[in-house]
């Protein structure tokens, strides 16, 4: 694996070879030295153009934990601010000695400009592009919800028979755009609710069932249901009258909660607006997955470093 | 060269049985014992001691996995190399006396970051080891405590461990790599 970009070019075993390293991650955290020597000497970037919190520290702990050193990026107080272009940028990290960047970028694309053109000869990898792709969030979720089913079993396996419904704002999700390919390559099956104003053009060339109604979906008993953030930096139109009306009809709230089957999942890739999508009493549930994920992320992380830094995709 | 047979499925057994021997004589008795393989074959050949143990000691012996891949240092001279679980037994390893197993005993790298990765997992009072085949040709200071076949071999020749569990044949054969 050279970069990761998108989840869409991940085939069935690709995807589960990284769930099932990400699991030989994960025990690391159980020994009394968390720490494993496999990227000793590897330089890793952490290129920012974008907030975030957990995404930045979650790659920052993985590429620590594999004994990787970490050079932190972010726009803010950089050059960047001065006008500096990604080129220069990519050109800089290239005369650091990078071995491997991790980019977060507003616009779309901006991972794969990187990883094409030939600025900077190492791996690229997604960590959110613009309305795009977020390769390793979907991983993480694919594996915290293997986990949850299969537990210790989970090696090997797929994902087949899930099913997962996918609710809120998927016109600027990535999250969910990178969650429906990779968890119909593994055999899951897909629904979104939202609002109309809230779905992509050309949904319907997507492979996923669309419902309007939470309720409606909410009574076929999904495996999982996963809230998306209301990403009111990116809501520059009015797509709904108000936040209450949009709690009260696409909210996942107590009420709606305790419709759901015992051994469900809630998941969300945080950061959470409660009482906005999600309440209080969902997000803290026992079906609430939302910090199993931030831990898994971390395995999940090691895994793609791993596999995109050592053996012959790596640079010498 | 075609290759010949060197061990047939009576004489692994035979080697394995006699290796438990050893270990129990050396540690005088099964106590404190943990066998732990390393992957693929080393797995298997860890958890048939760790069944020998038990059945000529009477007491169960804990047996698990170790994987290296992390601890390798030609990580960056190879192909991607996909790691195994690694499984501990519910008692650790600390304070225990660790046997490690594995098929072939070539270069001592892997038992190089074998060492490495027990280090990272506990303190084992004290680490053996053990051997299917020893087949020389040491590039670091490692030398095994328990050896099923000294197999003298030129480095241009590949010795296969086959074992039922995971090639549904078992044998041992030496051949000349085709260059």
């Amino acid at each position: 694996m050279k970069h990761l970009l998108s989840t869409r070019d991940l085939s069935r075993d690709e995807a589960i070879t990284i769930l099932d390293v990400a699991e030989d991650m994960a025990e690391v955290a159980d020994r009394e030295v968390r720490k494993l020597p496999a990227l000793r000497g590897k330089t890793v970037v952490n290129l920012f153009f974008e907030d975030s919190t957990r995404t930045r520290i979650s790659f920052e702990a993985a590429a620590k934990r594999l004994s990787a050193d970490v050079i932190n990026f972010s726009a803010k107080g950089s050059s960047v601010s001065k006008g500096e272009s990604l080129k220069d940028t990519a050109q800089t990290l290239a005369a650091i000695g990078a071995d491997a960047v991790v980019i977060r970028h507003g616009s779309s694309g901006a991972p794969r400009v990187l990883a094409d053109s030939g600025w900077i000869d190492a791996p690229v990898i997604n960590a959110g592009d613009g309305t795009h792709e977020h390769p390793t969030q979907a991983l993480l979720d694919a594996f915290t919800i293997r986990r949850r089913i299969h537990g210790s079993e989970s090696r090997g396996r797929d994902l087949d028979g899930v099913s997962v419904t996918i609710v809120g704002d998927i016109l600027h999700s990535r999250v969910a755009r990178s969650n429906t390919w990779l968890l119909t390559t593994l055999g899951a099956s897909v629904t979104f609710v939202a609002p109309a104003t809230l779905l992509p053009i050309g949904v319907e060339n997507w492979p996923v069932a669309v419902l309007y109604d939470l309720d409606l979906a909410l009574a076929a008993h999904p495996d999982v249901v996963m809230m998306l953030r209301i990403q009111g930096e990116r809501m520059h139109a009015a797509y709904f009258p108000n936040a209450r009306e949009y709690s009260r009809i696409w909210g996942l709230d107590d009420a709606r909660l305790a419709l759901l089957a015992a051994d469900s999942m809630v998941m969300h890739p945080g950061p959470m607006n409660r009482g906005l999508e999600i309440s209080a009493g969902a997000a803290d549930s026992p079906r609430s997955t939302v910090l199993e994920q931030v831990a898994n992320g971390v395995s999940i992380r090691m895994a793609v470093l791993y596999l995109t830094l050592s053996g012959e995709g790596g640079k010498q | 060269m075609p290759a010949r047979t060197v061990l047939q499925q009576a004489d692994i057994t035979r080697a394995l049985t006699r290796i438990s021997h050893e270990i129990l004589e050396s540690n005088r008795g099964p106590d404190n014992l943990v066998i732990l393989g390393i992957p693929t074959r080393g797995v298997v050949l860890a958890s048939r001691i760790g069944a020998l143990l038990a059945g000529i000691s009477g007491t169960p012996v804990p047996t698990g996995a170790l994987d290296v891949t992390m601890y390798r240092d030609d990580l960056g001279r190879n192909p991607t190399r996909v790691p195994s679980p690694t499984q501990m037994p519910v008692g650790g390893i600390d304070g225990k006396t660790v046997v490690l197993v594995d098929d072939v005993l070539y270069s001592g790298r892997t038992i190089r970051a074998a060492l490495d990765a027990l280090g990272g997992i506990g303190r084992p009072a004290i680490v053996r080891l053990a051997t299917l085949i020893d087949r020389g040709h040491r590039e670091l200071p490692i030398r095994p405590d328990f050896v099923g076949k000294n197999l003298p071999s030129a480095q241009n020749e590949r010795i296969n461990v086959h074992l039922e569990e995971i090639d549904g044949d078992e044998f041992v054969t030496i051949e000349e790599a085709t260059a």
